[in-house]
């Protein structure tokens, strides 16, 4: 393979420190640093002027409904939008059907990722056999086959003697579980956050409180074990402040937080529009901005989409009935741009810093860096580009996203996988 | 002013002039409904469709006496009978009704936000009678023609809602209506179904039977619904009977002129005694009267009829 050589791009790679314009090499799959000068003068050469070259994001918490779920989402279909979003690596969630609890499931899906993924997927298992919060999945079976780590995302392990020994038995493979946090008891029916908006519109409310208790929760069972637990899409002011605590005593507890909750509240419920209900819900301003301030000091380590897609006649319903659950990998970079970079003052040293080398880092990700020898996993993106998102038009299978229609401002054009250019300019290369 | 309104969704999205006018054409109704003829020819031709997706009887009966009375023809339909039991959305369903040529639709419907997303997906009225726990419009403006007729203006008047607030949707469109009105609200009953985020809309909030019903002129009582708790929410009946059911010694702390409301369906011994459901500060069955001539004004306005053409010019 010829060598690629990509010039004059803002080449930012926090694993580094690196953040300058300059040149990147790839060759046979990998960055390397000092191509020969035969090399060179063979490359195939692209000037990035005016763009941002970073690693390729990665997003810890996507659905891609395979098996079982396809007609909503495919492993192709899924990482396609990833490519499209400026991903190379995504963590898919074990909640498909049957759910990811055997080694069996965990090899398919890894085999139908081998055959039509567009960048690097990673399963996770499920923590109870059916995800049912009742016996310990076989965890071990699940690490062989694959799992990098585990979760019963969706449905929180209630039992707090069941979580316990799943952080003593998960520990012993080195397995990060990763937890959504919600006490069952305190949500039933619950469909959007509890407040005064779900007292104006009549709607059943799921208080923070309930997210709360179980961060609080899986923080002392890290401390009793040792395990790492991993919070799922924190959305809470008083979970933010939680974990704070726990990690300045050096508990191995981390979070993630997800664009969607840093963008928009409940106000954004009035209308019932469904595609502003997923799970966690929409919460208030002050907890927005407890999430933002979370990530500037690192207390929620990492951003995630927790892409969920649902088609557009399920999402077409009653607004209790609607499965929760919003798109997020083709908006992801630009939304966080937007709220993190240009509202709040993040560096977008520290913004690509969360989408890459830290997630990568908290679960031993090979990439995350555009070092020599590194997996040559990159996104060039503009950050100041605008364009109107259409879901309609987008490379998921569904179009659920409450962007849908926007003016976005910060624009993927080109996301190389191993080394290979898959996704340039809105299409995908026919390779 | 003339109406402009084609659904009536919600009390909160109407304006003070609005609430008024549905009452000065529902009084202009309530003359006909004196009549030995008691039926007006306003909605011949029309067909009005009651789809009622949720248990009711008064609501569903005052509809259809409404619909009768404006000499429109009514189809209803209940929950049981329909085919949202085989799987059938409710955009397929409303929309079936619409091309079988109805030319309103008044919905029913457990889950919140029904009928204001079947109005934006229909060309025709729609009409909420009641939507899960969020709004009862026509409750909110037959309950607040009620208090007008005994206590003329409501502006600085002390109304108290009494049990369960947080399940009700007769609550919201009360409060609603009320708070524009001028009306000094004030919510009570147990901690748990009373919180204090309702002051949010605009009303006080006490857990202080006593103190809320003093000098109050009007109380309206909320059955309390057993279908819609969890065990949680208070120890039993027995208990919210004790702190909160209104007896006559209770109602002794109201105004001397005060008047007793309550929505129906009345657990009687529960939130209210019989002896006062019964008495003569009850207008308990005038809220049901008034109920035919504000939904026959609710759906004479929102088929696009002219309010000029039934009351007097001011």
């Amino acid at each position: 393979m010829p060598l690629i050589h990509l010039t004059n791009a803002r080449v930012i790679d926090p694993a580094s420190g690196r953040d300058a314009v300059g040149d990147l090499f790839i060759r046979d799959g990998v960055f390397i640093a000092r191509p020969s000068a035969n090399e060179l003068a063979a490359a195939i050469s692209f000037n990035a002027a005016g763009l941002v070259a970073a690693p390729g994001l990665i997003d810890v918490h996507v659905h891609f409904r395979e098996p079982g779920q396809t007609h909503k989402e495919t492993i192709e279909s899924g990482s396609r939008a990833a490519a499209a979003g400026g991903f190379t690596s995504v963590v898919c969630m074990p909640n498909t059907a049957p759910v990811a609890d055997s080694a069996g499931t965990i090899q398919l899906i890894k085999d139908s990722a081998a055959r039509s993924a567009a960048v690097h997927v990673y399963p996770t298992g499920c923590i109870t056999v059916g995800m049912k919060g009742q016996a310990l999945a076989p965890i071990g079976s699940l690490k062989r086959a694959g799992v990098i780590a585990i979760t019963d995302d969706g449905d929180c392990v209630q039992s707090n003697e069941l979580m316990r020994r799943a952080c003593e038995y998960a520990k012993m493979f080195d397995l990060p579980l990763m937890d959504h946090c919600q006490d069952h008891s305190m949500t039933v029916g619950a469909v959007m956050n509890e407040g005064a908006m779900s007292v104006k519109l009549g709607l059943k409310g799921w208080p923070n409180a309930a997210e709360d208790l179980i961060v609080a929760r899986n923080c002392i069972l890290s401390e009793y074990t040792g395990a790492h637990i991993h919070m799922q899409h924190v959305s809470s002011r008083n979970s933010v402040e939680v974990l704070r605590r726990a990690k300045s005593r050096g508990v191995r507890v981390t979070a993630e937080a997800c664009p969607h909750h840093l963008a928009l509240t409940d106000d954004a419920l009035a209308t019932y529009d469904t595609h502003f209900k997923m799970n966690p819900p929409l919460r208030t301003e002050e907890d927005r901005i407890a999430l933002i301030a979370g990530l500037r000091d690192g207390t929620i380590d990492i951003l995630a989409t927790d892409h969920a897609p649902h088609t557009p006649d399920e999402k077409d319903r009653e607004f209790d009935l609607a499965p929760n659950g919003i798109l997020g990998l083709e908006t992801a970079l630009a939304v966080t741009l937007d709220i993190l970079v240009r509202q709040n003052g993040f560096s977008l040293a520290t913004l690509v810093d969360l989408w890459t080398r830290k997630p990568a880092q908290l679960l031993k990700l090979p990439a995350g860096t555009l070092a020599e020898g590194a997996p040559a996993d990159l996104v060039l993106f503009d950050p100041e580009a605008e364009w109107t998102y259409d879901a309609s038009a987008g490379f998921s299978k569904s179009r659920n996203s409450p962007w849908s229609g926007q003016k976005l401002r910060g624009r993927v054009r080109h996301t190389y996988v191993s080394g290979r250019l898959v996704f340039a300019d809105g299409s995908f290369s026919q390779a | 002013m003339s109406w402009n309104r084609r659904h009536l969704i919600t009390l909160e999205e109407l304006s003070l002039a609005e609430l008024e006018q549905i009452h000065n054409v529902a009084a202009a109704f309530k003359k006909v409904l004196g009549r030995s003829v008691k039926k007006i020819p306003a909605l011949r031709g029309k067909t009005i469709v009651n789809l009622f997706l949720e248990p009711s009887t008064r609501t569903r009966m005052a509809f259809d006496m409404a619909a009768k009375r404006l000499s429109a023809d009514v189809i209803s339909f209940d929950a049981a009978s329909s085919s949202t039991t085989k799987g059938e959305t409710l955009r397929d369903t409303a929309e079936n009704i619409a091309a079988l040529g109805a030319d309103m639709i008044v919905i029913r419907h457990n889950c919140a936000g029904s009928p204001l997303y079947l109005s934006r997906i229909l060309n025709i009225p729609v009409i909420n009678a009641g939507d899960g726990s969020h709004e009862h419009p026509t409750q909110g403006l037959l309950d607040t023609f009620t208090m007008k007729e005994r206590l003329g203006s409501l502006r600085g008047r002390r109304v108290v809602i009494l049990g369960d607030i947080l399940f009700s949707r007769v609550a919201r469109s009360n409060i609603h209506a009320l708070v524009k009105f001028g009306a000094d609200v004030t919510l009570c009953g147990p901690s748990t179904l009373v919180p204090e985020s309702l002051r949010s809309l605009g009303v006080n909030v006490s857990h202080d039977l006593r103190s809320a019903l003093a000098d109050a002129e009007v109380v309206m009582l909320l059955r309390i619904q057993h279908e819609r708790q969890t065990a949680s929410m208070f120890p039993s009946l027995g208990e919210y009977t004790s702190m909160f059911g209104l007896n006559r010694t209770r109602a002794g702390w109201l105004h001397p002129n005060a008047i007793i409301m309550h929505p129906g369906p009345i657990n009687r011994g529960v939130e209210i005694d019989s002896d006062l459901a019964d008495g003569d500060r009850s207008v308990i069955l005038d809220q049901v009267t008034n109920g035919i001539a504000v939904r026959m004004a609710c759906l004479y306005l929102c088929a696009g009829g002219r309010p000029e053409s039934v009351t007097p010019a001011n």
